[in-house]
């Protein structure tokens, strides 16, 4: 019986090396563990077993099934993981091949840099207000003090609609019909299109500003490079400085030009800065009395600082465009370059 | 406005470099757009004088040695220069020098003859005529003996000069002359002005029957005159040939160079007519007569009408007013008498006149930025005095002035001394105050806080007191002293985008999900891209705003539709061979103001498709998507009549019942028009869409109310139906949807047509899903839904259960 045993034994090692397959799995279950397997035999075969060796012979066939059925459940899960895997070779995909999709589009470089614009003056408190494009000689010129003899009136500069509708040239404008339903505390930004007839490589006749007006009591040229240099350091770099340069506006006085250090080099001198160490960026200045008159605001009491920034200018400078003509010709190998991280 | 450091250092004494006057300017206001060094391309160039000269026998050169001082004193030169001469003194460019234009110059061997550089002309300087007398004279330039040899050449000829070449503000015209930017130099260096020399004496002969009027006070406020006799015409001296050459002018002779001396020194245009051309002796400033005209200097000729001003004699024109002079009254070899002019027109009348003829001088340009009358007596004076000093002339006691009576002194006004110091937000000393205000000529008495000042003739720019001075102030102490602070004293408000532009925003931001990229296109376009996309004579968008004075016709209307827009850069693109893609653009459109109202400005939303993947439910699928980010369902009905679209591929979009906008296929009949390859697939798949933004915007959900979702799983049941080929997908879903309220949606799964169905006919199954309410549905209550849809889609629309 021991004999037999042990050749089973030698048997089924011999068989487990061999077994790579379901069947063969059934095979080694049936001729062990079936019930016509050799272990059923075995247990038929202890009826032939002296009584009192019984005990201890049944033992011997029952460790030896323990020992099958660890075998075999080993066995199983091997035989599971190499399906697994072979199933897993059978899916896999080659994964350069190219994706499908619908490319998501993006919105336009000057409408993302007015939204950055816009969003580090509301966190200051700005206002957004968004006047007319089609103006009358009131508010575009006049009462913005731009005396009536003023080049800027000239019909080179404006396009004419009527003799008193035009396209307005400055978002400027929007400072008054703001001043006009609004008093004092004021924060606003007036961002939008302007058109002027000059058209060239640096000129398009339909541009972008952004007006920006502060109207309080005790507002000074300080506050305006103060809150210019919070500006360009959120837009630009923590690093850069601005400068204020004497410049001229009919709408502010003392009028300034605004440049910034060259954001590109330190203000060491580059290309980008024209080996200055400084780039333009906007104007601005102390609202001109007269223009708060004109609305009804007493220049006595209240002072205001203004600035206008040009959106296309910041835009070239903010993504390295060299010629104003790509933001209006909408190629859309130029449109898709520009997305939101 | 270019001026010399040479001729700027006449008035002041400047012991600054260019380099550092640059930055001076600069910081006061006046921006150097180009620091010109003359002869900053010379080098190695020397004085050198020729000690031996020998003729090379059959050749046309000379062996010279020449003496270049410290350079070496027997430098051996070939030169093929037939002047050459021994003992002249001429420029030698050594070894190693450089020349204007970048050329260089090296020892090298002429003919085989060893020679050390060259000998130059004075072209080859860059010299001409009026710079230095002689250089424009055939062969090498003759210098003085007394020049010392080894001399920088440039220090010789008055080639170490700079010319700033300044951009002055619209508001400071005063200083569109030499002068004017040296009252400013003056100031900001701190240094005094040397003012030119404007004194002369009268003869007390007058010239008989002369007289002068003006009958357009309104545009010539102050017009002088004066006679001039015994003219003799010549060449002008050395040093005012130099100046106006440096300015960029030619010499032409002493009594029309002193008009140009004159203007770009003092800044005041001036003329001089030949009195005896003057017909009855008669100026008269007047208004032109609807069809005069006008000859000019440049032998132009001019229609005018009444806008322009021009300067007459008895019977006819002799000078566009403040533009330029009469061919017919022009200074000649032969004048012997003449009449100065030096006038204030009224600026913005010559700048309408320069641009509607198209004709602008040296003269206009600056009446056009404003001329103060203080110039004007000054420029008259001047050129007097010129005259004298030049001697070319006998001045007479016939002298007019004509004024419409503006006061002969600037402006008084008084001001606070803490007012100027609030408004820059520092605290600038009062002396230092006064001390700069007395550097630019305001006469200033202060008593305590307030000031008593009087602005200086010429500032017609200074009105109001208080910002005019701290401009000027802060502009000379230097904008360093300003501490930028951070609103400190500004009420805090909130900010931010109103809901609207938020909304705008997030209607952008699903276009840009759905594929679309954001363009910016112009406001105006040409009616031929309305005439493009076949819109109809009478169509409400042929009521378009007119631009009067457009850059072309390409850009002369104001656009009343976006989608001409969006066809132009789809066609763009493809010709750029980029062939597919999604655009939108959300931007106004303009609409005549109804009885005299302001011209309305209305949003819309514009969008176009293209490329092979692109179908009309693909766009589809993107107007919903937007309809649903707003809480918006959008409906459809069939487009026959948008002219631009094709009939059978082409929907209005529907919300609440009210058309808000269409989208549909390029028509075939525009497809054909558009200038691109014919062979192009993507041509054919063109879809545009065009949305009144406020009008969907209206419909759109103010606020979301959260509604309870049924705990129970919803049912599905797919129903295949033949209808006849007619009946729509949109009719047989409202239909399903109508009939029970349980349906919360419908989806069209499978669409066949053939043989089995029958002619005329087609098979549409759907996808029913039924939604629970407060109770789950037992499988006998969708059979009752069922029953009652077939029920009404068999009654309404003759649907059979496939």
């Amino acid at each position: 019986m021991e004999q037999r045993i042990k050749a089973l034994r030698e048997q089924m090692e011999q068989q487990i090396a061999q077994v790579n397959s379901k069947e063969k799995m059934a095979n080694f279950w049936q001729s062990f563990l079936g019930k016509k397997g050799s272990i059923a035999e075995l247990m038929k075969g202890l009826g032939t077993v002296a009584k009192e060796d019984r005990p201890a012979m049944g033992k011997v066939i029952n460790d030896f099934k323990v020992q099958v059925e660890e075998q075999y459940n080993i066995l199983s899960e091997r035989m599971e993981q190499l399906e697994l895997q072979a199933r897993n070779r059978r899916e896999a995909v080659d994964i350069t091949m190219p994706a499908v999709r619908r490319p998501v589009g993006g919105l336009h470089p000057l409408t993302l840099v007015k939204n950055e614009i816009i969003n580090v003056f509301s966190g200051m408190g700005f206002d957004v207000f968004e006047g007319p494009e089609i103006e009358d000689d009131d508010h575009n010129f006049t009462r913005l003090n731009v005396p009536k003899d003023h080049p800027s009136r000239d019909m080179q500069d404006t396009f004419y609609l009527e003799d008193d509708l035009l396209l307005r040239t400055q978002t400027s404008g929007g400072q008054i019909r703001v001043m006009d339903r609004q008093k004092p505390p004021i924060k606003v930004l007036v961002p939008g299109r302007v058109f002027r007839s000059d058209s060239d490589a640096t000129h398009s006749p339909m541009f972008h500003q952004m007006e920006g007006l502060v109207v309080d009591k005790g507002i000074t040229l300080c506050d305006l490079q103060g809150m210019l240099d919070q500006f360009v350091q959120q837009l630009f770099d923590a690093d850069v400085r601005t400068r204020l340069r004497p410049s001229y506006f009919p709408f502010t006085e003392p009028s300034v030009e605004v440049d910034v250090s060259c954001f590109e080099c330190g203000g060491k001198g580059c290309s980008l800065c024209k080996h200055t160490g400084w780039i333009e960026v906007l104007g601005g200045g102390v609202v001109h009395p007269h223009v708060l008159e004109n609305c009804g605001i007493d220049p006595s009491v209240y002072s205001g600082i203004a600035f206008g920034i040009g959106i296309e200018r910041i835009t070239m400078l903010k993504y390295g465009i060299n010629n104003i003509g790509l933001l209006f010709e909408n190629d859309l190998r130029f449109l898709e370059q520009f997305k939101e991280a | 406005m270019k001026v010399p450091f040479s001729w700027l250092k006449e008035y002041v004494d400047i012991q600054v470099t260019a380099e550092e006057l640059q930055e001076k300017l600069f910081s006061c206001g006046f921006e150097v757009e180009e620091l010109i060094h003359l002869g900053g391309e010379i080098s190695k160039v020397v004085v050198a004088e020729v000690t031996e000269c020998e003729k090379v026998e059959g050749t046309h050169l000379y062996i010279c040695q020449v003496n270049c001082g410290e350079y070496g004193e027997k430098i051996q030169i070939v030169t093929g220069a037939p002047n050459v001469y021994v003992g002249m003194h001429t420029p030698a460019a050594l070894d190693g020098a450089t020349l204007p234009g970048g050329v260089k110059i090296a020892a090298k061997p002429l003919k085989g003859i060893p020679s050390n550089g060259m000998m130059c002309s004075g072209e080859e300087l860059g010299l001409n005529e009026d710079l230095y007398p002689g250089a424009e004279e055939y062969g090498l330039l003759d210098l003085p003996a007394e020049t010392v040899p080894g001399t920088d050449i440039r220090d010789v000829v008055g080639l170490n000069d700079y010319i700033f070449d300044i951009s002055v503000t619209a508001n400071r015209p005063d200083c569109q002359s030499v002068l004017g930017i040296a009252r400013e130099v003056a100031a900001v260096l701190g240094c005094e002005l040397k003012m030119p020399a404007t004194d002369y004496t009268v003869s007390d002969v007058t010239v008989p029957d002369l007289e002068i009027r003006v009958d357009a006070p309104d545009l010539c406020p102050r017009y002088l005159g004066h006679a001039v006799r015994n003219i003799t015409v010549q060449e002008s001296p050395r040093w005012m040939r130099r100046n106006l050459a440096l300015c960029g002018l030619r010499s032409i002779s002493n009594v029309v160079d002193i008009t140009n001396y004159v203007l770009l020194e003092i800044g005041q245009p001036m003329h001089a007519f030949d009195m005896d051309q003057l017909q009855e002796r008669k100026i008269i400033v007047r208004r032109a007569k609807d069809g005069e005209k006008i000859q000019t200097l440049d032998e132009k000729e001019f229609t005018l009408n009444p806008e322009n001003l021009v300067i007459c004699d008895g019977n006819r024109p002799v000078a566009l007013a403040g533009i330029m002079g009469g061919l017919n009254s022009e200074i000649t070899e032969k004048t012997t008498q003449l009449l100065f002019e030096a006038a204030k027109f009224a600026r913005d009348n010559v700048r309408r006149t320069s641009r509607a003829l198209g004709q602008s001088s040296d003269s206009s340009a600056r009446f056009e930025k404003g001329i103060s009358e203080y110039t004007t007596e000054l420029g008259m004076a001047r050129a007097l005095h010129l005259i004298q000093e030049l001697k070319c002339g006998e001045i007479t006691a016939s002298a007019f002035d004509c004024s419409a009576g503006a006061p002969r002194e600037g402006k008084r006004f008084t001001a606070s001394l803490r007012r100027i110091n609030e408004i820059l937000g520092i605290e600038v000393p009062a002396e230092e105050v006064l001390k700069i205000l007395k550097r630019l000529n305001f006469e200033v008495i202060r008593d305590g806080d307030r000031l008593d000042v009087t602005a200086p003739r010429y500032r017609e720019d200074i009105e109001v007191g208080e910002p005019d001075l701290a401009e000027e102030v802060i502009r000379e102490y230097g904008y360093h002293h300003v501490v930028p602070t951070f609103l400190k004293s500004a009420t805090v408000t909130s900010g931010g985008k109103t809901p609207e532009q938020l909304r705008r925003d997030r209607v952008a931001r699903v276009m840009c999900a759905q594929g679309y990229n954001e363009v910016c296109t112009l406001s105006f376009y040409s009616e031929s891209d309305l005439d493009l996309l076949k819109i109809p004579e009478n169509a409400p968008e042929r009521n378009v705003l007119r631009i009067r004075n457009p850059i072309s016709v390409n850009l002369s209307v104001m656009r009343t539709l976006l989608a001409p827009s969006m066809l132009n850069i789809v066609v763009e693109n493809l010709k750029k061979g980029n062939h597919e893609g999604r655009i939108f653009e959300i931007s106004h459109v303009y609409l005549p103001g109804e009885n005299g109202q302001m011209p309305e400005e209305k949003l819309h939303l514009g969008f176009a498709a293209f490329g092979d993947e692109e179908d009309f439910f693909t766009v589809k699928g993107s107007v919903e998507a937007l309809g649903n980010v707003l809480g918006l369902r959008f409906a459809v009905e069939r487009a026959e009549d948008v002219s631009y679209l094709h009939p059978g591929i082409a929907a209005y979009i529907l919300c609440e019942g009210e058309r808000i906008g269409v989208f549909g296929k390029l028509a075939n009949e525009v497809t054909a028009e558009l200038k691109l390859h014919k062979d192009s697939k993507a041509n054919h798949k063109i879809f545009l869409g065009e949305i009144d933004y406020e009008r969907m915007i209206a419909h759109a959900a103010v606020s979301v109310r959260y509604q309870p979702v049924s705990a129970y799983p919803p049912v599905i049941r797919d129903l295949a139906l033949t209808v006849q080929e007619e009946t729509t997908c949109g009719a047989l879903m409202n239909e399903i949807i109508r009939a029970c309220p349980s349906v919360s949606q419908v989806e069209l799964f499978d669409l066949y047509r053939g043989e089995q169905i029958g002619e005329g006919k087609k098979s549409m199954a759907f996808k029913i899903t039924f939604m629970p309410g407060d109770k789950a549905l037992a499988p006998e209550d969708v059979d009752r839904f069922i029953k009652k849809i077939l029920g009404n889609l068999k009654f309404k629309l003759g649907a059979e259960i496939r």
